[in-house]
């Protein structure tokens, strides 16, 4: 047995051997370790909206359910988004940020700094990247070796939304894998390998903020653009906000169109390779790319959770939550969910309602780039195919992930191109 | 039943039997009217089954919940007389009602 099955025993044996009152889900090296499964799975049987006194990053209630999570979603006059609260992380402050941004609020504020930001994904937009996107995507799988392994994340996952973000930035294009890091570095929690410290954290985001400041005031004193920067610059709604508020609407971005999509990436590819007869089913009928888009979404889940804090006392899966407590919606548990989601442990890219799942969120805080993260793992699938429509790219070993319960990606993954 | 009529973006009509109860996302998505995602399944939660309602037929309808009127506004184009079509309920007072449905719903 290797070592990755030998964990994930263990790890079941605990999950259903602890006193429920200890379970603590939010253990980034249970997801670092993929073990954190059987946990979640106990939490739904036995206690799905579950009250942790002593969790790593504070007590909170973890909601597990589909429907729980839902309710939640769609009660933001209850439960708070709001910074000043805690914010939509685990951890206070949007991940030790403490920094205001429009998805860590409530209305009408985000309402307003949400639709100033959401033309960038429009339709209309979104037609116009498509060509961009594909012929990106094209030059970088003709680049990578055959017969040979290499790092998928690296060389496609991340370079590809790297790509994407610089150009919706209209971002200089040297400095792209600034974003990358930027990205990481906000998500990244002290000794998971990529900071060291919060001042190591703070000083790197202030960073950030000095270079897109540079970015503003040249956009601001310009011809309105079809770019992000240029589109906050000139918009009624962001143009008053603080350096904070500026700094915050960034990461959001810079995090939103980064760390999700490179992981559906990264994540789809596993999951073709752990469900060989799947890969086989996509590589007859191309077609299926439409539905097993949203299927990655769901099998990956590359937020695990968001959360939320109570602004009222109020009851939730017959549980009282008191005003002030910290709530966190497990997306990861509610999209395997079998009340809500039939054989939901099983990578299906054919099933018959492939977008019903928690991944986006739902309610006024549901992912505002969902469609141009589905264009982009649509694009990626379609000209994989093209070029190796009868050779399986194979995964060689387990791939390294995230120490994180926030993000759920990957550091790297070795995969081969049969020659 | 009531008879609606669901006009897609590039002018195809589509004339749909519903039962009265169930919603108009419900009655489009079960007789394959195309351009209705309803993500949320119709829990008011994703816009994605936006509908445009002709003038004559809005009266008619109950009044927006705040929620539906906040996602409305995140969507694509919205109009006077746009609304989810989740959130419609079919009654006999429906019959005949025509909708039209936008380019995109996202």
């Amino acid at each position: 047995m290797n070592e990755a099955a030998l964990k994930l025993d263990a790890g079941v044996a605990d999950a259903w051997s602890m006193p429920l009152a200890e379970i603590d889900v939010s253990d980034p090296a249970r997801f670092r370790d993929n073990t954190f499964w059987p946990f979640f799975e106990r939490l739904r049987k036995e206690d799905p909206v579950h009250w942790c006194a002593n969790g790593m990053f504070g007590p909170y209630w973890s909601v597990t359910k589909y429907k729980d999570i839902m309710q939640v979603e769609t009660s933001h006059q209850i439960f708070s988004s709001d910074t000043d609260l805690g914010g939509i992380t685990i951890e206070d402050g949007n991940g030790g940020n403490g920094l205001p941004m429009f998805i860590a609020m409530d209305p009408p504020k985000h309402d307003e700094q949400r639709k100033a930001v959401s033309p960038v994904v429009s339709p209309e937009n979104l037609a116009k990247l498509e060509g961009t996107i594909r012929s990106r995507v094209g030059e970088i799988l003709d680049g990578l070796p055959v017969g040979e392994t290499f790092n998928w994340v690296e060389r496609v996952s991340i370079e590809l939304t790297t790509q994407m973000l610089a150009t919706l930035f209209d971002f200089p294009w040297e400095d792209r894998r600034l974003l990358t890091r930027w990205s990481d570095v906000a998500t990244a929690t002290p000794g998971s390998g990529i900071i060291d410290s919060y001042e190591q954290k703070r000083a790197e985001v202030m960073e950030c903020g000095t270079y897109f400041t540079r970015l503003w005031n040249q956009r601001v004193n310009a011809e309105p653009g079809n770019d992000l920067i240029s589109m906050m610059a000139h918009s009624d709604a962001m143009r008053q906000m603080s350096p904070e508020e500026f700094l915050g609407n960034l990461l959001l971005l810079i995090v939103g169109g980064n760390d999700t999509t490179r992981n559906s990436i990264t994540g789809g590819l596993l999951a073709l390779n752990e469900n060989p007869e799947q890969y086989r089913k996509l590589r007859e009928n191309p077609a299926l790319i439409t539905s097993m888009v949203p299927e990655i979404i769901r099998w990956q889940t590359p937020l695990a959770h968001m959360r939320r804090t109570a602004k009222i006392d109020t009851v939730l899966g017959g549980k009282t939550i008191r005003a002030g407590d910290k709530v966190v919606m497990w997306y990861v548990s509610g999209n395997r969910d079998e009340e809500a989601i039939e054989r939901p442990d099983d990578f299906i890219i054919d099933r018959a309602r492939p977008r019903q799942h928690l991944s986006f969120g739902f309610g006024i805080h549901r992912c505002v780039g969902n469609r141009l993260g589905e264009l982009q793992l649509k694009i990626v699938w379609e000209e994989i195919l093209k070029r190796w429509p009868d050779k399986p790219i194979e995964v060689m070993a387990e791939p390294k992930r995230v120490y994180s319960c926030f993000v759920k990606g990957y550091e790297s993954m070795p995969v081969r191109i049969p020659a | 039943m009531s008879l609606i009529i669901f006009i897609e973006h590039d002018g195809t009509r589509h004339e749909v039997d519903i039962a009265e109860g169930h919603s108009l996302m419900e009655g489009a998505v079960a007789n394959m009217v195309p351009g209705i995602d309803a993500d949320c399944g119709g829990a008011c939660a994703c816009a994605t089954c936006h509908v445009h309602v002709e003038p004559a037929w809005l009266e008619r309808l109950p009044a927006q919940s705040e929620m539906e009127a906040s996602l409305l506004e995140f969507a694509p184009d919205p109009t006077a007389g746009s609304r989810l079509a989740c959130q419609i309920r079919v009654s006999p007072c429906l019959n005949g009602m025509t909708v039209h449905l936008p380019a995109a719903q996202h």
